[in-house]
C-alpha cells in the first residue's frame, strides 16, 4: 500500500527537511521500519535500544492513535496517512536529587 | 532565535496567571525563517496532568504521589495532531511549546530536559505567587545533554522595534 508519513518539525532535520515521506507498507510497523531504514538517523528518536517504539512517541493512523488499534500490527490501506506526534511534557521540579545544571547560553 | 510580539507574550502570561498554581501549556505556531523562528500564533492547550489516569495512558508516571498539574504538564497528543494539521494547512509550522513554572524559576528542570525534543523552542514562564515574572526560551542541544538558552526577541505588536531578552 502506498502511504504517507508526516514528520514533525524536530525530526525533519533527519529526513532532508521533508515534511512527509511516501512509502509502501502493509502495516504501521512496516511503514516505520521502511522510514527508519531510509533515514537511519531517525531510528534512535523513534525506537528504544530494545527496538520498541519510545513511549514519548505517538503514532496516529489518520486520526486514530495506534495504541487503541492494533499498535504496530495495524494494517494499512492505500493512501493512509501516518503522523508521528512527539509527546510534549515537562514540569517545574525534578523528583530526584539530580542537579538541574545542564544549562548553557547560546545568546548572541 | 525565537521572535514573537508583545500580544503573544501577553497571551502566554495571561494563561500562566489564569492556571496558577497549576502549570499551563500551549503551542507556538509560525514560520521557520532560517535562523529565526517567527511566531504568528500562540494557542493555549489543556494540561492533561489535571487528569492523572488519562495522562498515564501517554506517559509513565515516576511518582504519582508527588506528580500533579502543579509541577508537571502534558499535552494531549490528539490536540497536537489537530493543531499541527491546522498549521500545515495554512503553510505554517509548530515552532515550539510554552509552559509555566509556578513559584519556580524560568529555567528547565532535569525532567524538562529528559522529555524534550531537539529543534523546538521551549518557552518557560516563571509565575511568582500568581504573577508572571520572567520568560525564557530554551532549545535542547543536539546530543540531548543540555538545554541551551535561546535568544527571545519580543517585538511591539504591529511595530518593527524589538527588545531582546
Amino acid at each position: 500500500m502506498a502511504v504517507k508519513v508526516i514528520i514533525p518539525t524536530p525530526l525533519r532535520q533527519y529526513t532532508g527537511k521533508q515534511e512527509s515521506i511516501q512509502l509502501e507498507a502493509g502495516t504501521v510497523g512496516e511503514a516505520l521500519t521502511g522510514l527508519t531504514t531510509r533515514y537511519s538517523d531517525l531510528r534512535r528518536h523513534l525506537y528504544t535500544d530494545e527496538g520498541k517504539i519510545r513511549s514519548f512517541v505517538n503514532v496516529y493512523l489518520n486520526d486514530e492513535d495506534i495504541r487503541y488499534l492494533s499498535k504496530e500490527q495495524t494494517p494499512l490501506k492505500e493512501n493512509d496517512v501516518l503522523s508521528i506526534v512527539p509527546s510534549i511534557a515537562g514540569g517545574a521540579s525534578s523528583l530526584s536529587f539530580a542537579q538541574d545544571s545542564n544549562l548553557r547560553c547560546i545568546c548572541s | 532565535m525565537l521572535r514573537l510580539n508583545t500580544e503573544h507574550l501577553d497571551a502566554i502570561h495571561r494563561h500562566a496567571a489564569r492556571e496558577y498554581p497549576a502549570e499551563c501549556c500551549g503551542v507556538m505556531i509560525g514560520r521557520d525563517e532560517d535562523e529565526i523562528k517567527r511566531v504568528t500564533e500562540v494557542v493555549p492547550l489543556a494540561n492533561l496532568r489535571h487528569d492523572g489516569a488519562r495522562a498515564q495512558e501517554f506517559i509513565p508516571l515516576e511518582d504519582p504521589g508527588r506528580e500533579s498539574e502543579r509541577n508537571r504538564y502534558l499535552i494531549d497528543p490528539h490536540e497536537q495532531l489537530r493543531v499541527e494539521k491546522g498549521a500545515r494547512a495554512r503553510g505554517l509550522a509548530v515552532l515550539g511549546y510554552y509552559h509555566s513554572h509556578p513559584d519556580h524559576p524560568a529555567r528547565p528542570s532535569e525532567y524538562d530536559r529528559e522529555h524534550a525534543w531537539p529543534w523546538y523552542s521551549y518557552v518557560i514562564v516563571s509565575v511568582e505567587k500568581g504573577t508572571p515574572r520572567d520568560s525564557r526560551s530554551w532549545v535542547l542541544s543536539e546530543d540531548r545533554s543540555a538545554f541551551l538558552l535561546e535568544q527571545l526577541e519580543v517585538e511591539e505588536a504591529g511595530a518593527a522595534a524589538a527588545q531582546s531578552y
